[in-house]
């Protein structure tokens, strides 16, 4: 911090920083210890933690719950189901991204629909046909219970094109006029100017859109009526819902079945735990580009 | 000609996009006619009975419509408050921190829930919040209080909604605040403290004032959120026990629309909230373009 400010350093400030530093201790301790809990319950004896025994530290150490977990078929078949879709949906998004944010970073006069598409996408933020005809024409489509169904339907983020758009707008425009006058097409100076330019935004874009992936759940939910199909969220939260009597109509009798055999807390709590994983992996690169990303999206020029 | 042909690229990378988008957003808004019809799925779009609008009056006589709008609305504008509260004082907090490595693991400790989802997070949720074995009870316990199950008692829902919801979000919006703060001129507070001012009286008069327009602007942004309690969190936490006070428009859209398969009701309360919403959305835009020089592209 900067010199200015420490300066002004004495008795009443010290116990200022004391509460300040206890606050702030006490909310990280409160964001961490469930997280901690499940942890420690999963590595735990089913006899410990349905006792309710283990607090902040696994009782009677165990991998047990993992390898049962890791040798569950379905949730193996969910993890690469889901593993697929980040893989597909990162190239998709990805892609539609950078390819609506460069002809709408065009000036008017440049690209003169630039005005019209940049309303057309913006207005599907605003307005949307809403859950049961959007299900209906994923269904007309015929995308149910294919990896496309998880897709297709979000393939343009129109808030990630908003952020590379507004990032391209930044770059200097000499340096795609000489290339222009140069000879270079739009194709060379996306591809050469443009993106390599754009390294950290699309780095943030990247991970941001593999997070969001990897963590939706309900068009699983929904666009997957056999379960077999259902990505890893979407499978783990039809575990959790197993006191929730609705869900249980719409159960399969094997379904039933497997969510007799996994109500063990501590199974679920490694499921949780290997479902956050890979979040947890990436979290530092993740945490780098957050502030990047958040500074690039919000306070522009 | 040749101007057209300079724009012609441009054109073709827009295609694809508009083709997804045309079929996915646009094609789903005609679907909207559902509202106004007995729709049968077979039938399609087009072929169904129209009705007018006894979908909406339909709803309107449900014995559950008011209590689904007012939990809507209550538990979305205490979210919209504690979203904005928490998240300015923690990076006031952050800001007075000198110690580097201090600021930065409270940092990447209060983010990580951020990441991760609402089925994972209400899976810890539902584990801690157990009255006969979880973490949080076994503290009120131990202080010689009463369990409560908080996820099934309708008078504490919505507060466990709104404080699991800072607890998932406030990483996020800190950032944003400690980056407005790290931008306010030095100057100024050199001069607060010739005119004597305290730490605190720095905080109160030079922080505060120049983290206002980001504190506007995102209060403004947050303006379309009114109707938007938060699908994901509500339907991993709720029960039929807790409807009462915790069930919101998205989730009841949900259970009469694809559990009971009542698309034309559905989707008339839909639109309803897609209408509200929108108009909300756009006056939290001309407000933030009006105080804040805000613009979307």
């Amino acid at each position: 911090m900067n010199k200015i400010r420490k300066k002004s350093l004495n008795a009443g400030s010290q116990v200022f920083n004391f509460i300040n530093y206890t606050l702030l201790i006490c909310f990280a301790v409160v964001c961490l210890l469930p997280i901690i809990n499940v942890l420690s319950v999963s590595f735990s004896s089913s006899a410990k933690a349905t006792a309710g025994l283990v607090k902040l530290w696994p009782l009677d150490f165990t991998w047990a719950s993992y390898q049962y977990a890791l040798t569950n078929p379905q949730f193996i078949v969910s993890f690469l189901i889901s593993l697929k879709r980040v893989g597909l949906g990162l190239v998709i998004n990805m892609a539609f991204t950078v390819l609506a944010a460069y002809p709408l970073s065009q000036s008017a006069k440049d690209f003169r629909g630039r005005m019209f598409f940049a309303w057309f996408f913006f207005f599907t933020t605003l307005f949307g046909g809403g859950l049961i005809p959007t299900y209906l024409v994923v269904r007309n489509t015929h995308l149910l219970n294919t990896v496309w169904a998880l897709i297709l339907p979000g393939a343009v983020p129109v808030f990630n094109v908003i952020v590379l758009l507004n990032f391209f707008r930044q770059l200097p425009k000499e340096l795609s006029e000489s290339a222009f006058i140069d000879g270079a097409g739009h194709g060379i100076i996306l591809t050469r100017i443009y993106l390599p330019l754009s390294i950290p935004s699309l780095a943030t874009l990247i991970l941001f859109t593999a997070v969001g992936h990897w963590n939706s759940w309900f068009d699983g939910l929904i666009y997957m009526s056999d379960y077999r199909n259902y990505p890893l969220q979407t499978y783990l939260q039809s575990l959790q819902v197993q006191t929730n009597s609705e869900s249980l109509i719409h159960a399969t009798t094997e379904q039933l079945k497997q969510l007799t055999r996994i109500s063990d807390r501590t199974l679920k709590d490694a499921q949780i735990f290997i479902a956050a994983l890979p979040i947890l992996a990436i979290y530092p690169f993740l945490q780098r580009y957050f502030m990047k990303g958040l500074v690039l999206g919000s306070v522009k020029g | 000609m040749t101007k057209f042909r300079r724009q012609l690229p441009l054109y073709l990378m827009l295609l694809p996009c508009v083709a997804a988008v045309l079929v996915y957003s646009y094609y789903p808004m005609v679907g909207i006619l559902i509202a106004f019809e007995r729709f049968i799925p077979t039938k399609g779009f087009f072929a169904s009975k129209f009705v007018g609008l006894d979908n909406f009056t339909y709803l309107l006589r449900m014995p559950e419509t008011l209590d689904v709008l007012r939990n809507t609305v209550f538990i979305a504008v205490m979210k919209m408050l504690a979203g904005l509260a928490v998240p300015i004082l923690l990076a006031i907090q952050l800001d007075l921190v000198r110690r580097a490595w201090f600021k930065r693991t409270m940092q990447t400790i209060i983010y990580i829930p951020y990441f991760l989802s609402w089925v994972i997070l209400s899976g810890i949720l539902i584990d801690v919040l157990s009255p006969s074995s979880g973490l949080i009870n076994d503290i009120i316990k131990s202080v010689g209080f009463q369990p409560t199950f908080f996820l099934a008692n309708p008078k504490i829902f919505p507060y466990v909604l709104v404080v699991t919801d800072v607890w998932k979000g406030a990483g996020y919006g800190t950032i944003i605040y400690l980056a407005a703060i790290t931008s306010i001129d030095q100057a100024l507070y050199e001069a607060a403290i010739m005119d004597g001012a305290n730490r605190f009286r720095q905080m109160l008069h030079v922080t505060l004032p120049g983290m206002a327009p980001i504190i506007a602007l995102m209060a403004t942004l947050s303006l379309g959120n009114v109707l938007n309690a938060g699908f994901d969190q509500v339907l991993n936490l709720y029960s039929p026990v807790v409807y009462s006070t915790g069930d919101i428009i998205d989730t009841f859209v949900y259970r009469i629309g694809l559990v009971n398969n009542q698309y034309g009701i559905a989707t008339a309360a839909g639109l309803f909230k897609s209408i509200i919403s929108a108009a909300l959305i756009i006056a939290g835009y001309r407000l933030a373009y009006k105080y804040a020089d805000y613009t979307v592209f």
